[in-house]
């Protein structure tokens, strides 16, 4: 007796919680901007009634979850070619903005103490670089105190959007790195060693004495961990900060890039941080549900008219006026809500 | 007269009636039972030809691609255009590796307490101490990886390992080893020190039971004639319980073969084979485990074969122990 009405109660319970789902917008993908579309969805829900329910199932799984039509937008941090686009009839856009800062673990050394340039960097990646007195690094940094200790290499070992734009980085100035590694969410790296997720790198550069890795801006400055300066591609030394972000998302060309196709690491400009990344949503230009697409859309529309202060509260940094003006020009009047 | 004797026919035949139908009542329930079993058994071999097909189905592009070379390439890029390189010699190795050091330290140490258990320790002792060792049975794998990651991988990496590498660095072979140009704190060694305390429960749970089926009788008869503990065990319970024991042991590699969560979080994720037992590396299902969601194409489909490869080395290692006891049985026997 009390089994069956344990049963009948956890029925209910479903079906009340599926009932609540109905009405919410439905979304799955990269985890990256995860906390911020979370934040972005409670404020919503406070103004509007309406809520989100988004997977955070990773960047790849996003992508197969739209093609198979089992969520209203999809959200990937690597950008779709037009030729995959077309294929599914979908359309693409950026939401939101974010930087990748190497981390260290050194004695002594304090964020900001350390400056390092993208070929440098490439070389730890490469292993060619081995301890942290290499020549290459004392030649950034004289004057610092750089132990003779191998360098400990941390990188992803899940596939990822954040290694996706961290390696075209890499290959985009290094041309030893393009030629032996290349760029891809999971790639082979010739050193190292791998832990899952950018809280799985930051644990393990946290812990590790002489180590090195790569997070998302927002891990780095929630953990309070040492990040280094970069060298950027005006050969201008830059500090990792919601300014150099967002200098180097403005200088990024979104109007040359048909459908938003663009990767916005290494950027011109001496304000630029050179590891700028976005993260980009996908919708079917022709949904077969014409209302939960508008609904959806309402979201983002509201999110890209409210929702800077709150992502830079983040650490993400929001599109410039400029871009958001093109994407609701261009990218949404493509899809058919009516 | 005559009225008697037909209602008493009658009565018998009703009665012989429903003695039938009841038996045929009966009948039909067994049959059913035997069904209803019968039907639990062919579907778990249904789902096991299922799993197997899928798997092969979902692995097919990656082994017509690849072939035979996919089992000895050391090589895995997944980034390489326009197709990938992908081989499986890395996780292999990892896998057999880890699991081979865990049994090394788990084996001797399951067994060990085990005999404590049962021949030395005193009464009061037992309990608690049995206790134990299966409330780390308990445990779920993801805390000890966590367990690994935050507490005995730093511990080892800071204050163990570099000991050891520098004591042995001018000793051939040992030094390449236990060698680490660069000690961290995820390796597979930490790993297989891990899957060693995971799979220990295993080993000695089942010693234990076995061990107590070896009857008093035998075990008196020989501290009677003046046998030392380890006299006893060595050449009366081991022997009493060898199928057993190595039954246990087969459980515990079974484990270690597949375990995930736990090793995914130190072993270091490295598809490299390194001389080194302090370098990281990687496992099949670690690397299934890292990978498969953000995979695609020709990736997926060779994590796919690696599963399969997995099930067909869980399978061949399985097959192996059993068939090995079985020539120990008939040994025993004759």
């Amino acid at each position: 007796m009390k089994f069956s009405t344990l049963i009948v109660a956890g029925l209910s319970l479903v079906a009340s919680a599926s009932a609540v789902l109905a009405d919410d917008i439905s979304g799955a993908g990269a985890t990256f901007p995860f906390p911020i579309y979370s934040k972005w969805a409670d404020a919503y829900k406070k103004a509007s009634g309406i809520g989100l329910n988004y997977q955070s199932i990773g960047s790849g799984a996003g992508i197969k979850q739209i093609q198979a039509k089992t969520v209203t937008f999809g959200a990937t941090d690597i950008p779709q070619k037009a030729e995959d686009l077309a294929k599914f009839g979908l359309v693409q856009w950026p939401q939101v903005m974010g930087g990748i800062v190497p981390v260290v673990n050194l004695e002594g050394v304090a964020a900001g103490d350390l400056v390092l340039d993208g070929p440098t960097l490439a070389n730890i990646y490469l292993g060619k670089v081995k301890t942290w007195d290499d020549a290459a690094i004392v030649k950034l940094n004289p004057g610092a105190k750089l132990p003779a200790t191998p360098i400990v290499v941390v990188r992803r070992s899940d596939g990822s959007g954040t290694t996706f734009n961290y390696t075209t980085y890499l290959s985009a100035v290094s041309p030893d790195f393009k030629a032996s590694v290349g760029a891809g969410q999971a790639v082979e790296w010739p050193v190292g060693v791998g832990a899952k997720g950018n809280d799985g790198v930051a644990a393990n550069v946290m812990q590790t004495k002489g180590s090195i890795g790569y997070v998302e801006y927002a891990f780095a400055k929630q953990n309070g961990m040492v990040n280094t300066d970069m060298i950027n591609s005006s050969g201008k030394r830059v500090k990792p900060k919601l300014e150099s972000f967002a200098a180097a998302a403005s200088n990024a060309d979104w109007n040359s890039a048909p459908n938003f196709n663009l990767v916005i690491v290494n950027q011109p400009g001496d304000a630029s941080w050179p590891m700028t990344n976005a993260t980009f949503i996908l919708m079917y230009s022709q949904p077969d549900d014409k209302a939960a697409a508008a609904a959806a859309l309402a979201f983002f529309d509201w999110s890209f008219a409210n929702g800077g202060k709150m992502a830079e509260e983040l650490d993400y940094i929001p599109m410039p006026e400029a871009v958001v003006a093109k994407i609701r020009s261009s990218a949404w009047t493509t899809i058919i809500t009516k | 007269m005559s009225t008697v004797t037909e209602n008493l026919t009658l009565a018998k035949s009703q009665a012989a009636q429903q003695r039938a139908r009841v038996l045929l009542g009966m009948a039909f329930g067994d049959k059913m039972f035997a069904w209803a079993t019968k039907l639990a058994a062919y579907t778990v071999l249904l789902v096991l030809a299922g799993i197997i097909i899928s798997l092969i189905v979902g692995a097919w592009p990656a082994m017509q691609t690849f072939g035979f070379e996919f089992l000895i390439t050391r090589r895995w890029a997944p980034q390489l255009e326009p197709e990938p390189v992908l081989g499986a010699l890395a996780p292999i190795y990892g896998t057999l590796v880890s699991s081979f050091i865990a049994m090394l330290i788990a084996v001797p140490f399951g067994l060990g307490i085990a005999i404590f258990l049962t021949e030395l320790c005193p009464h009061s002792l037992r309990k608690p101490i049995r206790l134990a060792i299966e409330l780390l049975a308990g445990i779920p794998s993801i805390i000890y990886g966590m367990w690994g990651f935050f507490v005995l991988g730093p511990f080892l990496a800071n204050y163990i390992e570099p000991g050891i590498v520098a004591a042995l660095a001018d000793i051939p072979i040992l030094n390449t080893v236990f060698g680490g140009e660069m000690v961290s704190n995820l390796s597979l060694f930490n790993a297989s020190l891990i899957l060693a305390i995971m799979i220990l429960p295993f080993i000695t749970a089942i010693a234990v039971d076995v061990f107590t089926t070896v009857p008093p009788v035998l075990k008196e008869a020989a501290y009677g004639i003046g046998c030392t503990t380890w006299e006893v065990v060595n050449n009366v319970v081991l022997p009493f319980t060898r199928v057993g024991v190595v039954g246990g042991v087969m459980l515990a590699l079974g484990r270690a073969l597949g375990e995930t969560m736990a090793v995914t979080f130190i072993i270091g994720n490295s598809f490299k084979i390194s001389g080194s037992i302090f370098a990281p590396s990687t496992t099949i299902s670690a690397a299934i485990a890292s990978e498969f969601a953000e995979s695609s194409g020709l990736h997926q489909s060779a994590l796919i074969l690696l599963g399969l490869l997995l099930f067909v080395l869980t399978f061949f290692v399985l097959a192996t122990a059993r068939f090995m006891l079985m020539r120990l049985e008939k040994r025993a026997g004759a």
